[in-house]
């Protein structure tokens, strides 16, 4: 493997978060706004992406940190590591499922550099998109993935429309189904976005995985007390238990009285471009009691409608054994 | 700083010079390959992957961050195993490109030059980090600890060092001085980890040898020497 240099760009370290905003406006879309710097300097790497002006925003204290909001919910600075997320006494205690989701991301080491802004912001995974090719996503005309030689054990179930990407992050998942609002600054203010809607397919638009225009900077998230101390679980597979991006994980929030089940979000990573969140099985599951048969009605509901391709069908009974674990064991 | 900041631009300041001057020298004087060999072999410190390195960011190519106005300056004073050391750093410089090829610190190892095996860790305020992967410029306000950095004054190995030499934990050795840091930052956050704890903190260094399990021993016996 080639040892050389990335390619030159211009970088700027700014003070405030206002001054960064004020670089990636002026810039637009010749800038890269670099958090961590583990998905972004691997683009500049292999040369697929050569931004002209890179905005580091490691120095920026204001978007680092965990505090209470005023009604008993979290905010998160964008800027905070994993591991900060991960060994957090408050995000333990109220959203166990968040500090899970961030300890099962990468490397020790990475989860030291790597923060929760840049994990929900990093690009897909699909091997050949990150290759280089001039495939849909990369603004050119075709999927390599969505061949009949294509190698797509990693891609997606749901969602395909040109391309079968599926999203790579672990805390996103966790984070919509906490139902987290995320802070996005620009040139005009501050704006919120719910987790949900935050995530966009290709259906919206190919060529991003958020709804993060040019300009734009993701300045905190926002987890709402609603779900403080559910039950949660969160599980993940992936081909190895460090470094690698999940084949598919699952992160569920609910509330259960007695032995029912009243409220529930459950949300599934690496199965589609965006986080999906289970209606049907949120549908299937509330109101009923939390057991073996419920748990496995669940299961069979989250696969219905799912589209596999050549090589990756075992993504669906996957998907169902954690889904029913997750309503089994939460 | 700010980025307001005027830049010292290539008319302001001058392009780096390596160590190497015979390198390029005898390399822009299209000298004999058996010279070149022979400049390569006096200079010593540059190794195959270094020349690479040297041709990317020589005069040939001029980075296109140097080419106009703005961003940050680029004389940086790095604190390094306690010292401060003052280097010229490229805006798309790499920490462990940094401390191999300018400040002739190649206990450092890269392997994958991608975050993906661990060689190149180093402490960056105690907590270990991928030099690969973080940008020189993003590590200038933290205390960077290396591998040369362990040792005491006196020339006493730390005793990781030293519990890997007792236990026999490398094979090849390639991936030591990383396994090491990682090893130095666990124990610096929990001196008495479990050997669980240990395996979790030593997940992000690869061994191609396999000595995991002599790597865990030798984790452990330092955790009991210190």
């Amino acid at each position: 493997m080639s040892k050389d240099m990335m390619p030159g760009f211009e970088l700027y370290q700014p003070d405030t978060v206002d001054g960064a905003v004020d670089l990636l406006g002026r810039y637009g879309g010749e800038a890269w706004a670099l958090a961590g710097g583990n998905d972004s300097l691997d683009w500049f790497k292999d040369r697929v992406k050569r931004p002209q002006y890179v905005v580091d925003l490691t120095g920026l204290d204001e978007l680092r940190g965990i505090r209470e909001m005023e009604d008993g919910g979290v905010e998160i600075g964008a800027m905070t590591t994993l591991t900060e997320i991960e060994t957090s006494a408050l995000i333990q205690e109220r959203y166990s499922v968040l500090a899970d989701s961030a300890r099962r991301v990468a490397s020790p080491q990475i989860r030291n550099a790597s923060t929760i802004g840049g994990n929900v912001c990093q690009d897909t995974r699909c091997w050949y998109y990150r290759y280089g090719v001039d495939c849909y996503r990369a603004g050119g005309n075709e999927c390599y993935a969505d061949t009949p030689e294509g190698q797509n054990r990693e891609h997606c179930l749901w969602g395909a429309d040109r391309c079968i990407a599926v999203t790579p992050s672990d805390t996103a998942p966790a984070l919509v189904a906490l139902d987290a609002r995320m802070v996005v600054r620009n040139a005009d203010g501050d704006r919120e976005v719910a987790a949900e809607e935050f995530f966009i397919g290709p259906d919206i638009d190919i060529e991003r995985m958020t709804v993060l225009e040019p300009g734009d900077v993701l300045t905190a998230i926002r987890i709402p007390a609603d779900w403080a101390g559910a039950r949660f679980y969160f599980e993940k597979v992936a081909d190895r238990n460090t470094w690698d991006f999940p084949l598919v994980n699952i992160a569920a929030a609910m509330f259960v009285e007695g032995d029912t089940v009243q409220r529930i979000r459950i949300v599934a990573g690496a199965v589609q471009c965006i986080p999906r969140r289970l209606t049907a099985v949120e549908a299937a599951v509330t109101g009923q009691p939390k057991n073996e048969a419920t748990a496995g009605v669940a299961g069979q509901t989250a696969v219905r409608g799912a589209t596999p391709f050549n090589f990756n069908h075992f993504k669906i009974p996957l998907l169902q054994n954690l889904v029913t674990r997750a309503i089994r064991d939460a | 700083m700010s980025d307001k900041n005027p830049v010292t631009g290539p008319e302001s300041y001058p392009e780096p010079r390596f160590d190497d001057g015979a390198l390029t020298q005898v390399a822009s004087t299209k000298a004999s390959r058996r010279q070149f060999i022979k400049g390569v072999i006096a200079s010593g410190a540059v190794a195959s992957s270094g020349a690479v390195f040297l041709t990317a960011c020589g005069p040939g190519e001029e980075p296109a961050a140097t080419a106009s106005a703005g961003g940050v300056e680029r004389l940086l004073s790095l604190n390094i195993n306690g010292q401060v050391r003052r280097v010229d750093v490229l805006p798309n410089e790499t920490l462990a490109m940094t401390l191999r090829y300018k400040l002739n610190l190649t206990g450092t190892k890269l392997g994958c030059d991608r975050g993906e095996c661990g060689a190149c860790t180093v402490l960056l305020d105690d907590e270990a980090h991928y030099s690969c992967s973080t940008l020189t410029h993003a590590a200038k306000n933290k205390a960077i600890t290396t591998i040369e950095g362990l040792e005491s004054e006196s020339g006493e190995l730390h005793p990781v060092q030293q519990a890997m030499i007792d236990e026999l934990g490398p094979q090849c050795g390639f991936c030591t001085p990383g396994q090491i840091m990682s090893a130095v930052a666990l124990l610096t956050a929990n001196p008495n980890p479990t050997r669980d704890e240990a395996r979790l903190a030593m997940s992000g260094n690869l061994c191609r040898c396999g000595a995991y399990d002599n790597y865990l021993n030798s984790v452990m016996r330092a955790a009991e020497m210190a």
